[in-house]
């Protein structure tokens, strides 16, 4: 496990924001620009042997200013080691696709294209993968309601299937379950010693 | 007559074709019966399963693993509970961990019957799966014993299992155990040296080691190339460092060598089953930090404590410390992996299910380029594809 860090901090180290190591597995945060460069240093290199990438997708945090976190699993059978490589996109950023070095990203760039709306540079057929023909909206995105704006059903009149806003008989709940009193925020300045008791109960 | 361009044959396959193993349209481009390129439309069985678990508590999203590959609900369980207990920190009992075991090689022998007897019906032979199927209820009835049903388990926890087996399924397990290596040699007098199937599946769809690696290929698409790479053996998890069992691999990478690691890994599956019944220990099922785990009934009866955290567990659900984590099992398809990104609030704030069968699926335009209008549907049947996990 040195010896592949030592390794990693040689090969990639000056083109990475950060190496880290979380609970056995090697984080690489990289910017947009050298992604692909990590990418084929880790594979070609043969002492790490980067050979397989297990899975890409993304993460959403919108109050970011880089909107999305585009997250590859890479792995190394010969040193039995995976590393993830994570590099952020804002929205409307495109990503250079890495279907060139690894054809396993092929409909991976292609679910995260669908689910996120992050478009790849360089991918052959960039097409919708899992939602329906002509669906709208990227529903992975943290702004996209989990009910989502249409419904289709049968229309016996038209013969056909239909397309119709979503109607809920019942609104769609959510609870909020994180405990009142962990979620109360105490304004600042106010002495109140009650509630600091009761925090520490809680 | 001058040379003319012919347009290619464009054939629709699918939705609904019974070699297409569930709901898988593939629009293929031929030149007379040669396959040009294969378009797989998939998606039709979307149902937003990681959108929904950013919805639900930890526990609440755990049934709906089950639902990914569900010819082997138990092994997805699995990696959602390894993921969850990397994240929170807790420790499974030992006797939790050989429940674990056991039932994820159950369920990897009731993968491999229902996808070498579905694979064998597709190239032509029928009385495997009239066999198989029947073999399979035995275990479905195994899974019923332990969780209440056949299919939708939902028995492993963060933290263990639900319950304790009850009393004398290990027993009728280790017997079945000594009647099924019988029906596996009867299987494979059907199929292994039968021309028909050899013809139909010898050095179609070949891969080798770095293809396959290249593609995202892993479990026994992976190993049939030859690559002795397996998860509970290089990465192992709970106790699958303490058993004894070998990786089978193929030395061709055809559909045919995808067919004999599977029958073997039936074989070694079973030795697991053995070792994880007789060196079971006694204890508990579940960890117990009710912090995590529910509180034992009886104690709820008159601990008011007990019965707080049982409510708090069963309306909030536990908190998970802020963090990322990617755990994979080898789940009977191949890695099945989870990105676990938590917020430290009771609900996931991603979650991203890597299914095997996924990459499978993408690699078909690959594997099936080439080869004639037959092959490809030996080659879908050979990777086992459930489309549950791929459209997930």
């Amino acid at each position: 496990m040195n010896d592949f860090h030592d390794r990693l901090i040689k090969l990639v180290g000056h083109q990475c924001q950060v190496i880290e190591i979380k609970s056995g597995e090697f984080v690489l945060h990289v910017a947009l620009a050298e992604l692909v460069g990590v990418l084929k240093a880790l594979r070609d290199d043969t002492e790490l042997a980067v050979t397989q990438l297990s899975d890409l997708t993304a993460v959403d945090f919108p109050e970011r200013p880089e909107r999305f976190d585009v997250v590859y699993q890479m792995l190394s059978v010969n040193n039995n080691m995976r590393l993830r490589i994570i590099t952020r996109a804002d929205e409307g950023d495109i990503v250079p696709s890495v279907i060139g070095l690894f054809r396993s990203a092929d409909w991976a760039e292609r679910e995260v294209w669908d689910m996120f709306g992050i478009y790849f540079s360089g991918h052959p057929d960039m097409r919708r993968l899992l939602t329906d023909y002509g669906f709208e909206g990227h529903p992975l995105r943290k702004d996209f309601p989990l009910t989502g704006y249409v419904e289709v059903r049968y229309s016996d009149t038209e013969r056909r299937v239909v397309y119709e806003p979503v109607h809920l008989n019942q609104e769609y709940r959510d609870f909020d379950f994180l405990s009142p009193w962990e979620g109360m925020q105490i304004p600042q300045g106010s002495d109140d010693g009650d509630t600091d008791e009761e925090q520490a109960g809680a | 007559m001058g040379e003319m361009q012919i347009r290619p044959l464009t054939l629709n396959f699918g939705p609904q074709h019974p070699a297409a193993h569930g709901v898988l349209r593939l629009v293929l481009e031929m030149d007379g019966e040669i396959i040009e390129r294969a378009d797989p439309h998939v998606g039709l069985l979307h149902r937003g399963t990681e959108k929904l678990i950013e919805h639900k508590t930890y526990l609440q999203a755990l049934p709906y693993f089950d639902r990914l590959d569900y010819v082997s609900p138990m092994n997805q369980e699995h990696a959602w509970a390894l993921a969850i207990e990397k994240a929170v920190g807790i420790e499974v009992p030992k006797r939790a961990q050989h429940i674990r075991v056991l039932y994820c090689e159950i369920g990897r022998i009731l993968n491999h019957l229902l996808n070498l007897t579905t694979f064998a019906i597709d190239v032509g032979a029928m009385t495997p799966l009239l066999w198989g199927f029947e073999e399979r209820e035995k275990l479905m009835e195994f899974y019923e014993r332990a969780s209440g049903a056949r299919l939708h388990a939902a028995y492993f926890r963060p933290g263990g299992v639900h319950q304790d087996l009850p009393d004398g399924l290990a027993d009728d397990i280790l017997a079945w155990t000594e009647a099924f290596p019988d029906f596996v040699s009867d299987l494979e007098t059907l199929l292994t040296d039968n021309r028909i199937f050899k013809q139909r599946t010898v050095d179609i769809g070949v891969l080798t080691t770095e293809e396959a690696l290249d593609l995202g290929m892993t479990g026994p698409c992976l190993r049939s190339t030859g690559l002795a790479w397996d998860l509970r053996k290089s990465q192992p998890y709970d106790c699958y460092d303490e058993m004894d069992f070998d990786i089978p691999v193929g030395t061709t990478g055809d559909c045919y060598a995808r067919y004999l690691v599977r029958v073997e890994e039936m074989r070694q599956s079973l030795r697991i089953i053995r070792q994880a019944i007789e060196t079971m220990p006694e204890g508990p099922v579940l960890a117990e930090n009710n912090k995590v785990t529910p509180p034992r009934r009886a104690d709820m009866k008159h601990s008011m404590e007990a019965l707080i955290h049982h409510f708090k567990l069963y309306t909030e659900g536990f908190h998970v410390p802020e963090g990322e984590s990617y755990t994979a099992v080898e789940a009977p398809k191949g890695e099945f992996g989870v990105y676990l990104v938590s917020d430290g609030t009771n609900k996931p704030y991603r979650a991203r299910l890597r299914a095997p069968g996924f990459f499978f699926m993408a690699a078909v335009d690959y594997l099936s380029r080439g080869h004639m209008l037959a092959d490809s549907v030996a080659i879908i049947g050979s990777l086992d594809i459930v489309f549950g996990e791929i459209d997930r």
